[in-house]
């Protein structure tokens, strides 16, 4: 991966640099030793490992504003961090840059249940805003598989998804508002309790720019009441395709589940090893799950397997207790672990009109033959939301390269079926030069002509987004 | 001018010697006057690609929404966030399409539970200000893969660029649709009533008040009728809720509500975002000062202010030339000036939806922003149509 040459001017001003920072945090806020700077040296895209010149953990807005001034001034990139958990390389820092945590921003700041809004500091977990509401029975909708973990502040700079998106939306469909502070050191609100953009919609354009724009650090999140119930399905059927058009029906029979799970036996197989779930043997299968009370979910149900009756299934399983709902989704959220115990993954997240899913699985079980690489696919069948896991092995030279090979490929072919390269994970360094495939040269340099706007001198979270030859001109200038 | 193709739009663009004004149906004259040349979408007209299966349609951005209407319906699906058509309250013929609704980010009453236009937009194509097309987002529901402009595009009232196709999410018909009624509550007793309904896990998909509180109950039919019984109970204490089981006259309730039909003669009116709670005290403190009706939606979130001859000449009053006490045009000045103060104050924003030229020519339509929200517009403006021609001054 390449990333640009470190300034050099930089890297010999740490010392001024880390000084500037230490007067106005706290001593235990600005980490430096080489040591230390260490666990910020990766996210979740483990592949790729820079330590930074140096970390802040602000507690603040004001703080944060500060930070921002001081690199501003020097002309010092920024790379702002949730809790490190992007699979794309989203907070990867470069040699030369301040990684801005926002761990310790992580306070409730309001809780209000009359208008359904919550107000957060961003650094906030995303399970911990539901934590938060769940004594009056409310929740924050959505829920990316890592949200033990995951930030708030990293949830809008991606546009997080999840499981439950069919139905409740993504972040920018959960989001109000923000306070946000440019790399100027300016801050700012935008959106807030009330409903909609007075003027243009910002609040939309910040949610997905990957903290490119600005950093969030504060957020006016919408919460819901929970439903009275929820009880998942699980479909076994002997053929992907069947499976794919059984989705489908689903979809159009005029029932809205809040998830569709999809996963192929190499899924199935491995996860059965690990979490014993009591999954059927088979080729792939469905779990539906529905929500309300237990009158409309039995309603719902009987519609959701009449439907999957016709289309030949190997196993209907409905959950009758708690428990055997636990075991049905057992499998599902212990998958991409399982795959780790037996090998090196990578997870690709590209996303595909529902239509082409027979198609496109077809397309992926040939290439992973071509490369000799094993590919094991669970994903959000409901909204086309791929997740084929690539395996190989980190210690065998070549293969990492094999397997990005095959990824890019497989991305290609999502956006070649009318789809795009990333549903929920982000761009970041990793799909950043895959992106003319999806892009005509105009469709990036409006993009970049937004960033211009927000940060001119390009320091935020640099290298990311935009492939590395499309940005350099702008890049360079700005040096 | 009426060009016929995309190409054929971005060539008027790039050759424009001065100011466009532009338009889909014409029917939503909103916003400041724009002078210039006319130039409309209707040419670009057709349903490009509909997936029932997929939950998506794309079409072009002068297509009819009745003609995106009738064909969603044939599969029983619908546009969800329920766009509002603007024909009856501001006196308006034509044919209302696709793209103006998305210019505007036009939603109805079920703003409130599903969302708004905007969170239903997936892609869009776009002519800019210097006759570039361009290209964001897609046809597939979840979408990361470099900047959101969708959302961007979606309410710019085509002050950035010219929409030539959008790509949206469409979502089932329910089986059937029903109305629960509260009378008898004055405004705050009505907005906590709202509230609570919409707090409850019964789904509800339509909160309006206007003299009664009105509730939307969406699904299956057992469904329905289960939830009406459980909100029935859940606001007992607020009194006694009427059904109105009847799904044909549950609709027309809802089209009433989304639609204004009520403000329909009144000669201004205007469109005010707050949060729920906020709005018994913003209608408090104004009808300490001035005369007005209104009505509310989303809960009490939205709140439709209407003022007639009546009320505009009694609020010239107060405007600061002594020379203009009984025009009503300085009524409806100092009224929006009033509204829009106070919507700032209490964190939302008012637009002035319906009012004569000399009123939208002489006040910020659209509610003025923090000095930093006003730098980057006008930022993303000038990257947009650097010459400034598309819809200029529309938005303020």
């Amino acid at each position: 991966m390449e990333m640009p040459i470190p300034n050099q001017d930089i890297l010999a001003r740490k010392a001024q640099i880390v000084e500037r920072l230490q007067s106005i945090l706290p001593d235990a806020a600005v980490i430096h030793t080489e040591s230390q700077v260490r666990a910020y040296e990766c996210d979740a895209l483990t592949a790729y490992k820079c330590p930074p010149l140096c970390a802040v953990l602000p507690t603040s807005t004001q703080e944060v504003a500060a930070v921002l001034k001081i690199c501003h001034d020097m002309g010092v990139p920024v790379v702002p961090r949730g809790s490190g958990t992007s699979l794309a390389g989203g907070a990867l820092p470069t040699a030369d840059c301040v990684i801005l945590g926002t761990a310790r921003l992580n306070g409730v700041l309001e809780t209000n249940y009359d208008d359904r809004y919550i107000r957060v500091q961003s650094g906030r977990t995303n399970l911990s805003v539901t934590g938060a509401v769940e004594e009056m029975d409310f929740f924050y909708a959505p829920d990316p598989s890592s949200q033990l973990a995951c930030a708030i502040a990293g949830n809008i700079a991606m546009n997080s998804g999840g499981a439950h998106c069919l139905k409740y939306g993504v972040t920018t469909n959960n989001l109000m508002g923000v306070t946000m502070v440019l790399m100027d050191g300016t801050v700012t609100e935008i959106g807030g309790a009330h409903l909609d953009a007075g003027g243009l919609d910002l609040l939309g354009l910040i949610c997905g720019s990957e903290g490119q724009l600005g950093v969030v650090t504060e957020a006016t999140l919408r919460i819901l009441r929970k439903p009275e119930g929820a009880r998942p399905v699980l479909m076994a059927f002997n053929d992907n395709e069947v499976a794919g058009a059984c989705v489908a029906d689903i979809i159009k029979a005029g029932v809205l589940p809040v998830a569709i799970e999809f996963m192929d036996r190499l899924c199935i197989e491995t996860t059965e090893k690990y979490a014993k779930a009591g999954y059927p043997d088979c080729e792939a299968l469905l779990i539906v799950e529905v929500e309300g009370a237990p009158e409309e979910i039995d309603e719902q149900l009987a519609v959701i397997l009449d439907i999957a009756r016709r289309h030949d299934p190997v196993e209907l399983r409905e959950a009758k207790t708690a428990d055997e709902a636990a075991r049905i989704w057992l499998g599902r959220k212990s998958a991409f672990g399982a795959i780790g115990q037996i090998s090196d993954y990578m997870c690709l997240d590209g996303t595909i009109p529902v239509s082409s899913l027979p198609m496109v699985l077809r397309r992926i079980g040939e290439l992973s033959e071509e490369y000799g690489l094993k590919v094991g696919n669970v994903f959000h069948a409901g909204d086309g939301n791929m997740h084929p896991l690539i395996c190989y092995d980190a210690n065998k030279p070549g293969d990492l390269a094999l397997c990005e090979a095959m990824g890019a490929e497989i991305l290609k072919l999502c956006v070649d079926a009318g789809g795009c390269l990333t549903g929920e994970h982000g761009v970041g360094i990793e799909k950043r030069d895959l992106m003319s495939h999806q892009f005509a040269p105009q469709d990036l340099e409006i993009q970049m002509a937004v960033k211009d706007v927000f940060d001119p001198q390009w320091l935020l979270n640099p290298a990311k987004v935009f492939p590395l030859v499309s940005s350099q001109s702008r890049r360079i200038a700005a040096e | 001018m009426t060009p016929q193709t995309e190409q054929e739009l971005a060539d008027v663009i790039a050759s424009a010697k001065g100011p466009l004004r532009i338009s889909g149906g014409g029917t939503r004259p909103i916003g400041n006057p724009v002078v210039g040349e006319a130039l409309s979408t209707s040419g670009l007209s057709g349903i490009s690609l509909y997936e029932p299966g997929a939950l998506t349609i794309v079409a072009q951005a002068g297509t009819p929404v009745a003609e995106i209407e009738a064909a969603l319906d044939s599969e029983n699906q619908r546009l969800a966030f329920e766009p509002m058509d603007h024909r009856a309250m501001l006196g308006t013929d034509g044919v209302p399409t696709i793209g103006g609704v998305v210019s505007g980010n036009i939603s109805g009453s079920r703003r409130i539970s599903v969302g708004a236009c905007r969170d239903h937009m997936l892609g869009v194509r776009f002519v800019d200000g210097a006759g570039v097309i361009t290209k964001n987002g897609g046809r597939v529901m979840k979408n990361v893969t470099g900047y959101d402009l969708v959302k961007l595009l979606s309410g710019a009232y085509g002050t950035l660029g010219v929409l030539t196709e959008v790509s949206l999410k469409v979502l089932p018909k329910p089986e059937t649709s029903a109305t629960l009624y509260l009378n008898g509550l004055d405004l705050s007793r009505a907005v906590e009533a709202m509230s609570k309904a919409l707090g409850s896990p019964y789904e509800v998909t339509g909160a309006a008040y206007n003299q009664a509180v009105s509730l939307r109950i969406e699904g299956f039919e057992a469904s329905v009728a289960y939830r009406m019984g459980q909100l029935k109970t859940l606001l007992a204490e607020f009194g006694d809720l009427t059904e109105q089981p009847d799904k044909k006259t549950s609709e027309e309730i809802w089209d009433s509500a989304t639609n204004v039909h009520g403000f329909s003669d009144a000669p201004a009116v205007w469109r005010i975002s707050v949060k729920p709670s906020e709005t018994p005290a913003f209608i408090d403190v104004l009808q300490q000062m001035h005369g007005f009706d209104y009505a509310l939606d989303w809960g009490g979130g939205l709140i439709w202010l209407a003022a007639y001859d009546d009320h505009l000449s009694e609020a010239a009053h107060y405007h600061q030339d002594s020379a203009r006490h009984n025009d009503t045009v300085a009524g409806a000045e100092v009224l929006h000036t009033n509204l829009q103060h106070n919507a700032g104050r209490a964190g939302g924003h008012t637009t002035l939806i319906k009012a004569p030229d000399a009123v939208r020519a002489a006040v910020p339509v659209f509610q003025p922003e923090n000095p930093t929200v006003t730098a980057l517009s006008k930022g993303l403006r000038a990257q947009f149509d650097p010459r400034g021609i598309l819809n200029a001054g529309l938005m303020g």
